[in-house]
């Protein structure tokens, strides 16, 4: 049996190389689906990967906040609009709910800053330490500002890279510098590593941290101290989120004194739910991509099986003497599987070759990342193996169910 | 030993439409192993209709036919190829080989449908292609061969499995006179060297005179079977 399957792909492989260009055409839809296919896979993973590092940029295993909306006299306010979250909110989160190991709190507002003759409008956060750590902010050079800072609401600032660029000379140091924010000097003590765009495609380089206290007593001029723009915690693990969630959305409700009729007047999302968002379209991509992966290996598999039915009848006579010297009906329908499965492979295989091409290609022209998963090639190739299969067994099947008198007989 | 081949009031009927066309009316026939026998009769006369259920292509209609003591009229299909494949060679008139494949590999093919390795197959279809002087052409495809060559690689395939009975349906019809004496010499050796049993379908009496045994068929029955002393001073 093994020498009959040897013998029998290399009489394949001669079958079809003798017919070079109508083997050619005849792959080429395997060809262009099993392409279109790869590259597009690593066009979509490529995209996903970039997802989700944005989504990782956020921290690990966070959790936002929102104050809810307000209603005055029936006008309503957007997301954010009411101070309903205040800096007790997060102490008392944090003393009452053990699953979350940190929780930190920023209130947000765009300046305009000043550093000698230069001068940029951005965003200053006043924020706890915490908040640092929570949403994993490292630094290119100096560092946080400390809980002593805070407590004393002392002037010091940290610049993101965007503002950095804004505001300094290339050459000229920041660390140490004195900038002005609302005609307040701070003293620069630390800049920001990149983290690039946010999921929601916002510059998160572009910004200044401040302490909260600072904030709040000398630059933003709050009616309210201790209201904040946004609460943030965080888990140790990401399968605690759910639970996280609802712990604090009691713990809220409690202190807001919420009756049980109320709505929220705050919104929690996650890291998940943001990431989720995005997952979503990357799925409709697949299942378009799915769409047509489909059409064109079912081309490429009619082709097949068109020129197989034509070699069929081309080799009839063949086949008779094949029968006449003893072959089965399982050897004659073999044979032809092999030769469409051979074909269907070969197809395959050149279509990996065009997809990575076409991948690389789409990095080189466009800039779009792109990962060639081993996976989607491994199912590639077995996707064209079971076309070949699925297509060839009909010629297959015709060519065995010959009468070998007849097919001797043919002319 | 019981007789190669036994046919038992053989029937063979075709329907064409409406009609039927009886190919065979009632064939009964005693083969021994070793005879060299001719088929004659004129195109119509049910000789390749014989010759196609003797070589486990057809089966009968109607009556019983055993090969070396098996059962062939209600045998299956895989097993019919089995036959064919252990106990019968073909040489046709046209040939039949596989075009763009070589003479070797034309030689082996009923060994690869045997599950012999590719090493033994080579090996015997080589030695098959010496016996009828085809040493030193294995790797030319038929196209480069003349008339005559292709009939030896055809022959080299019909008797590379070592069959008992080989059937040669006109073997010289589309050869010239050298050619069909050479082929018709090689058929004679296999038969008196070897002891395989060959039916040869002609008709030409000069052909048939190779033969030990002359049936004579018309209208789906044989109507004439004279054994005699074959012609073997034509071959020398």
């Amino acid at each position: 049996m093994v020498a009959f399957i040897l013998l029998t792909v290399m009489t394949a492989l001669r079958v079809l190389s003798r017919n070079r260009l109508r083997a050619g055409l005849t792959m080429l839809g395997i060809v262009i689906g099993v392409g279109a296919v790869i590259a597009m896979v690593s066009i979509g993973q490529g995209a996903r990967a970039a997802v989700q590092a944005q989504v990782a940029s956020m921290g690990t295993n966070v959790i936002i906040i929102m104050p809810g909306s307000t209603t005055v006299s029936g006008v309503r306010g957007g997301q954010g609009g009411a101070v309903t979250l205040t800096v007790g909110d997060a102490a008392d989160l944090k003393k009452r709910s053990p699953l979350l190991s940190d929780t930190g709190w920023a209130k947000r507002e765009v300046m305009q800053i000043v550093n000698g003759n230069r001068n940029w409008n951005g965003p200053v956060n006043g924020i706890s330490p915490s908040y640092l750590t929570i949403r994993d902010w490292s630094f290119m050079s100096g560092g946080a500002f400390t809980q002593t800072d805070m407590e004393g609401a002392a002037r010091v600032a940290l610049i993101g890279q965007t503002t950095l660029e804004n505001l300094f000379d290339p050459s000229e140091e920041a660390i140490g510098a004195t900038i002005r924010i609302k005609n307040v000097p701070f003293q620069v003590v630390g800049v920001l590593a990149p983290k690039g765009q946010s999921a929601q495609g916002s510059d998160q380089d572009d910004v200044i941290f401040i302490p909260f206290t600072t904030a709040e007593r000398k630059v933003f001029g709050s009616q309210f101290l201790g209201s904040v723009g946004a609460l943030f915690a965080s888990t140790e693990q990401s399968a605690d989120l759910p639970e996280a969630v609802e712990h604090i959305r009691e713990v809220l409700r409690t202190r807001h004194r919420l009756r049980a009729e109320q709505a929220d007047d705050f919104t929690i999302r996650t890291q998940v739910d943001i990431g989720k968002v995005q997952e979503g379209t990357s799925q409709t991509l697949t299942v378009m991509l799915f769409a047509i992966a489909s059409v064109s290996l079912l081309v490429g598999g009619i082709g097949i099986m068109n020129i197989l039915l034509v070699s069929v009848t081309e080799r009839t006579r063949e086949i008779g003497v094949r029968m006449a010297v003893g072959a089965k009906r399982v050897h004659i329908l073999t044979q032809f599987l092999i030769e469409a499965v051979t074909l269907s492979l070969f197809g395959g295989i050149i279509g990996v070759i065009v997809g990575i091409v076409g991948a690389r290609l789409t990095t080189a022209i466009a800039g779009w990342p792109t990962i060639i998963s081993l996976d989607s090639i491994v199912s590639a190739c077995i996707f064209s193996l079971a076309v070949g299969l699925f297509f060839g067994l009909y010629p297959a099947n015709k060519a065995a169910r010959l009468n070998p008198i007849e097919a001797l007989r043919y002319e | 030993m019981a007789p190669l081949i036994v046919c038992e009031d053989i029937w063979k009927i075709y329907r064409v439409g409406d009609v039927e066309v009886k190919a065979l009316r009632g064939v009964d026939l005693t083969i021994e192993r070793g005879e060299f026998v001719a088929v004659m009769g004129t195109s119509g006369s049910g000789k390749s209709t014989l010759m196609n259920i003797l070589g486990c292509l057809d089966q009968p209609t109607r009556g019983r036919y055993q090969l070396d003591g098996l059962d062939v009229g209600t045998a299956k299909p895989d097993l019919l190829a089995e036959l064919r494949n252990r106990q019968i060679g073909f040489v046709f008139q046209n040939f039949n080989l596989i075009p763009r494949t070589s003479a070797l590999e034309n030689a082996q093919l009923p060994l690869f449908y045997r599950g012999v390795s590719i090493k033994e197959q080579r090996k015997q279809a080589a030695a098959a292609l010496q016996r009828v002087g085809l040493a030193g052409r294995e790797q030319h495809y038929p196209a480069q061969l003349s008339g005559g060559q292709q009939q030896r690689v055809a022959i080299a395939r019909a008797l590379v499995g070592a069959p008992s009975i080989l059937f040669a349906d006109e073997p010289t019809g589309n050869l010239d006179t050298v050619s069909s004496r050479e082929i018709m010499g090689i058929l004679a050796q296999l038969n008196r060297e070897d002891g395989i049993t060959i039916i040869l379908v002609t008709h030409e009496s000069d052909i048939a005179a190779y033969a030990s045994r002359e049936l004579v068929m018309k209208d789906g029955q044989v109507v004439q079977d004279v054994r005699r002393v074959p012609h073997l001073a034509v071959v020398q």
